[in-house]
């Protein structure tokens, strides 16, 4: 079975035809243009990951905070993790880097502030 | 009126005009100013939140406000003065700037070299023409992502965005992270103007629905808005009769095109291109007046940062190099649009200037297994393969200094060689 | 039970111009309007032109009053520092029975007293308009003919009016009206009665219903929408003047024209609609206004538009404007049916019902008027001497707010200060030109709803577009993380 997937790694968003097997496992990739497109394709078949950013209330301040995940999370956790940050309770001052949450739902990546406020 | 010098006066504090400036004050020259009307420096990128910009200049992805930051730093390190606060009323041709400042007061700056770094503006619902009614609710992504990402306010819950360039691509996704709810994504041509990532990792991944071929032909509503229409287009753009899907929505968010912020660059009598509607410059990134030049999205509108930073310094460089050794004068070559090719920067190319030449265009359709070639007087200096050409995503070739010795005064075309994909 | 003198309901052209003159005399007086602030009707969306009276019917209200109001124009305008120019117009024509049309225009004219009015051939008015389409055969030159701001001059006399005692009350709507005690009126408008003595009807498209209101009528009124293209600006325009068509019977045709502050205007179309309110553009009649200023411009192009929009006429069968006492109705006075040429009417109409109700009710004039004063004057007009005055007097003309229109924090903030003061957006666009331009707030209007917040206390996901539920946002991001928003 194939399937037309679009790396998303980088701006040239290479377009890949994934090879699948019967039971939906990958099996190969091809029309990358670099080794990423390859490991992307495959993440992308089993288990798709996605960066998170967006903008949180903080207290004391009118102004969001915006910040990002440290690394990729599973996409179907997204909702999860936007709940937990509606949640969150941030004091100023912040500075970029700052950990906001630590290893937010277990998933290995931390909520981390990406200005100053 | 305090009356003043400085060797390069830069005006805007974005991406554009800090590694204008980084890179001016790296090539020796001392006397900078950079002049930024916000209230701090980092331009358009302080409002994109998201991740994405920097993997070529720096090798990972950064969010717009981490990207801005390793320039202001860096600026703050070399001691440049970033002004902020600053609004630039004028240039004229002389190189006086007019500016004025709530701190400063009302100023003239005279300058050796003055680079234009304004950025780009958004198109408004005007240019459009779109009918219906003019209630609240209509922005353009740029004014909602503003309010959301900076102001920490949500303009609505029920959103059609009409445009998919990167922008609408991106706060279609911002509004569905912040829990509005995004109906439709609407664009006009038969393919998006943003690139492919954005519309997997925007659209796709929040299940919004892309027309391609419609538009938006009513807006209801008469304080807030209470909906839209759109409909399919014909391949002249006209709506299709019958065709019409209803959204009842109180937001609709407009990104239908960037154009280079112009005023300035007006008021100094630079002469503009038709094509890009920036600024005509030299392969050394100086327009029509003497001593004046222009980068970044003031020059022509681009996708990625990195080459806005990246074409930036060159200007940097070359305003340097100007009040060092002042005009260097000679014979241009001109460069023209060939077929499949629109609005080629630069527009006009000194040979023997040694340095590489940077062309940058825009395909004007899609074009797949293609080429673009350079050639001139009827003499191929250059080709470049790509899998995909397409008009949402600016396409350069490099020509090395040494294929520029013998330039023909017939002048340079660019163009794309391949097939056109319909629809 | 709110009492005063004298009610005006409506705070068009007609009520802003009367409550000044009213306010001149002792008497309390109460302007009530529908809208959020002044001049949200025809008065904000029209051609802005005071015309020179070539075109009323000898003998009619609309003669008599354009004519006498159009004169006024000038020494108004100064007085109230409101940009009014006297740019002159054409009215061309294609054929030997156009040339027809402009004689009989000419001699109108010159009945009604219009000065300068001649006829010019092909060459003379290709030559005052070069980019007029070159199939003109000739034209009437219409030198007396003038531009205005039309919604700027509202303001400027609301201002005057208000810090000479007049009441200005908003966001009601009269439902209403009755005798009360003693010849009195009560206006009813589902908030508040208003009882006074002195009751007028100056309200624009309901005219007719409060007229049916206090005499038990059926007066009957059309609303006649018109829509426009409005160009961005440019140092040069392609016209100098306005160019009107042959009028016909629907109106005067599609005009080209130059505003005040140097756009492009485009329009209007005719078109009767059902709803006074009803100020949406359709693609039927931009096209149309289009195809139309081809005729008198072929090399038209909205490549440079910056906004569409529409006002509805208040059109009566009769096609003349009714203005003084409401027969029947002791103490009842209107001023309706005021459509083109309304605006340039306005001041006369004005000077005409205050001169009749003070004589009906033996007003007495103030012995003391306050003078107006003018807002701060525009940045954007001031030379590099009086900027750099301007800014070290006060810093707040030092922050540029809006890039397109070039308007400081300083002229924002007097705006909203103003005695009947801008308080949302649109509000502040209008009397300050911020947003006005190419990217239509693009920039400035985050900004300008922070500097409202903070002048009027009104938080800022409370404030508005331009009144109502117009709030251009939906709450905050907090909110909407934590699902407030599906509430």
């Amino acid at each position: 079975m194939d399937k037309i997937i679009t790396c998303i790694n980088c701006p040239v968003g290479c377009r890949m035809t994934v090879q699948l097997s019967d039971e939906g496992v990958f099996l190969s990739a091809a029309g990358n243009t670099c080794p990423r497109g390859a490991k992307y394709a495959e993440q992308e078949c089993t288990k798709p990951l996605r960066m998170i950013t967006a903008v949180i209330p903080v207290s004391g301040s009118s102004r969001p905070l915006s910040v990002k995940t440290s690394a990729p999370v599973p996409k179907d956790r997204i909702r999860e993790i936007m709940r937990v940050l509606a949640e969150v309770s941030v004091d100023t001052p912040v500075a970029a880097g700052d950990i906001i949450v630590r290893n937010i739902l277990n998933s290995g990546a931390d909520i981390v502030a990406t200005r100053n406020l | 009126m305090t009356d003043c010098y400085t060797d390069i006066l830069i005006i805007g504090a974005g991406p554009a005009g800090l590694a204008a400036a980084i890179a001016a004050k790296e090539q020796g020259i001392d006397s900078i100013v950079v002049l930024e009307r916000e209230s701090e420096p980092g331009g358009i990128l302080r409002q994109c939140i998201h991740n994405g910009f920097g993997l070529h200049r720096f090798k990972e992805e950064l969010t717009g406000p981490e990207y801005a930051q390793r320039d202001i730093l860096r600026a703050d390190e070399l001691g440049i003065p970033l002004e902020c606060g600053t609004t630039v009323l004028s240039v004229s041709a002389d190189r006086t700037v007019t500016c004025v400042s709530s701190e400063k007061g009302f100023r003239k700056i005279k300058a050796g070299a003055v680079i234009l770094a304004m950025g780009c503006r958004e198109r408004p619902r005007g240019a459009l023409c779109t009918p219906g009614t003019r209630c609240a609710g209509i922005y353009s992504a740029g004014t909602a992502q503003r309010f959301v990402n900076l102001e920490g306010f949500m303009p609505g819950k029920r959103v059609v965005i009409l445009g998919s360039g990167d922008i609408g691509l991106i706060m279609a996704r911002r509004m569905s992270l912040q829990s509005a709810e995004v109906l439709a994504c609407v664009e006009i041509m038969p393919y998006s103007s943003g690139l492919n990532r954005n519309i997997v990792q925007c659209l796709e991944d929040y299940g919004i629905p892309l027309y391609l071929s419609h538009t938006v032909t009513d807006i209801r509503g008469r304080e807030r808005l209470t909906g839209v229409t759109i409909a399919k287009v014909d391949e002249k753009r006209n709506p299709v009769p019958g065709t019409e899907i209803d959204f009842e929505c109180d937001t609709l968010l407009l990104s239908c095109g960037l154009i280079p912020e112009n005023e300035l660059s007006l008021t100094a009598g630079v002469e503009l291109s038709a094509a890009t509607s920036g600024p005509v410059v030299s392969n050394t990134l100086e327009t029509s007046v003497p001593g004046i030049f222009a980068c970044g999205n003031v020059l022509h509108v681009h996708d990625l940062v990195d080459h806005v930073s990246e074409e930036s310094a060159r200007a940097g460089r070359a305003a340097a190099e100007y009040v060092q050794h002042g005009h260097s004068g000679g014979r241009f070559v001109p460069v023209a649009d060939g077929p499949g090719v629109r609005g080629t920067v630069p527009q006009k190319v000194l040979p023997n200037s040694g340095e590489d030449l940077h062309l940058m265009f825009r395909p004007t359709d899609v074009f797949r297994s293609a080429c673009a070639v350079v050639e001139c007087g009827g003499r191929e200096i250059i080709r470049k393969k790509a899998m995909i050409f397409t008009p949402g995503e600016m396409a350069e070739v490099t020509v090395r200094k040494e294929l520029l010795d013998n330039l023909s005064d017939a002048g340079i075309i660019v163009r794309i060689e391949g097939e056109k994909q319909n629809g | 039970m709110k009492k005063s003198d004298i009610v005006i309901v409506g705070s068009g052209i007609s009520g802003t111009s009367l409550a000044r003159e009213l306010s001149r005399y002792d008497a309390s007086v109460t302007v009530l309007d529908r809208g959020p602030d002044i001049a949200e009707g025809a008065t904000k969306a029209n051609s802005g032109i005071v015309h020179a009276g070539y075109d009323a019917v000898p003998g009619t209200q609309k003669a008599y009053f354009n004519v006498r109001g159009a004169s006024m124009y000038a020494s108004l305008c100064d007085e109230l520092s409101v940009p009014y120019r006297k740019s002159g117009a054409i009215v061309i024509g294609f054929s030997p029975e156009d040339r027809d049309t402009l004689l009989h225009l000419l001699q109108r004219g010159m009945d009604n007293g219009v000065k300068g009015l001649r006829i010019l051939n092909r060459e003379e008015v290709l030559q005052l308009e070069p980019n007029l389409n070159p199939e003109v055969s000739c034209a009437l030159d219409v030198p007396e003919s003038a531009i205005v701001s039309p919604y700027e001059l509202a303001y400027a006399l609301a201002d005057d009016a208000a810090v000479n005692g007049v009441r200005f009350v908003f966001n009601e709507n009269v439902e209403k009206i009755c005798r009360g005690e003693e010849d009195t009126w009560e206006i009813y408008t589902g908030q508040e009665i208003y009882s006074c003595k002195i009751f007028v009807n100056c309200s624009g498209a309901s005219g007719a219903l409060l007229h049916n209101m206090v005499t038990g009528g059926s007066l009957r009124m059309i609303n006649r929408r018109g829509q426009y293209y409005l160009l961005d600006r440019s140092a040069q325009l392609p016209f100098s003047r306005t160019v009107f068509q042959c009028p016909s019977p629907l109106g005067k045709g599609v005009l080209v024209s130059p505003t005040v502050h140097g756009n492009l205007l485009l329009g209007p179309n005719a078109e009767d609609i059902p709803d006074p309110l009803d100020t949406a553009t359709t693609a039927a009649g931009m096209s149309y206004v289009l195809g139309k200023a081809a005729r008198t411009w072929p090399g038209v192009s909205v490549r440079s538009n910056i906004t569409n929009f529409s006002g509805v006429r208040a059109h009566l069968d009769t096609d003349d404007f009714i203005v003084g006492a409401v027969s029947g109705a002791y103490g009842a006075y209107e001023a309706i049916g005021i459509e083109s040429p309304g605006l340039s009417s306005a001041p006369a109409i004005a000077v005409y019902l205050a001169e009749m109700i003070a004589g009906d009710h033996s007003l007495t004039k103030k012995t003391e008027v306050i003078p107006y004063t003018p807002p701060l004057r525009p940045f954007r007009d001031m030379n590099d001497e009086e900027r750099a005055a301007a800014v070290s007097g006060n810093p707040e003309y030092g922050n540029i707010i809006c890039r397109c229109e070039t308007v400081t924090e300083a002229e924002i903030r007097a705006a909203i200060r103003r005695p009947v003061g801008a308080k949302s957006i649109d509000g502040v666009k209008r009397r300050t030109r911020a947003g006005m331009g190419r990217c239509q707030g693009g920039f400035c209007s985050p900004r300008v709803a922070q500097i409202i917040s903070e002048e009027t206390g009104i938080p800022l996901q409370e404030i508005t577009k331009d009144g109502g539920n117009s709030r251009i946002l939906s709450g905050s991001v907090r909110t909407f993380l934590k699902g407030g928003n599906r509430e």
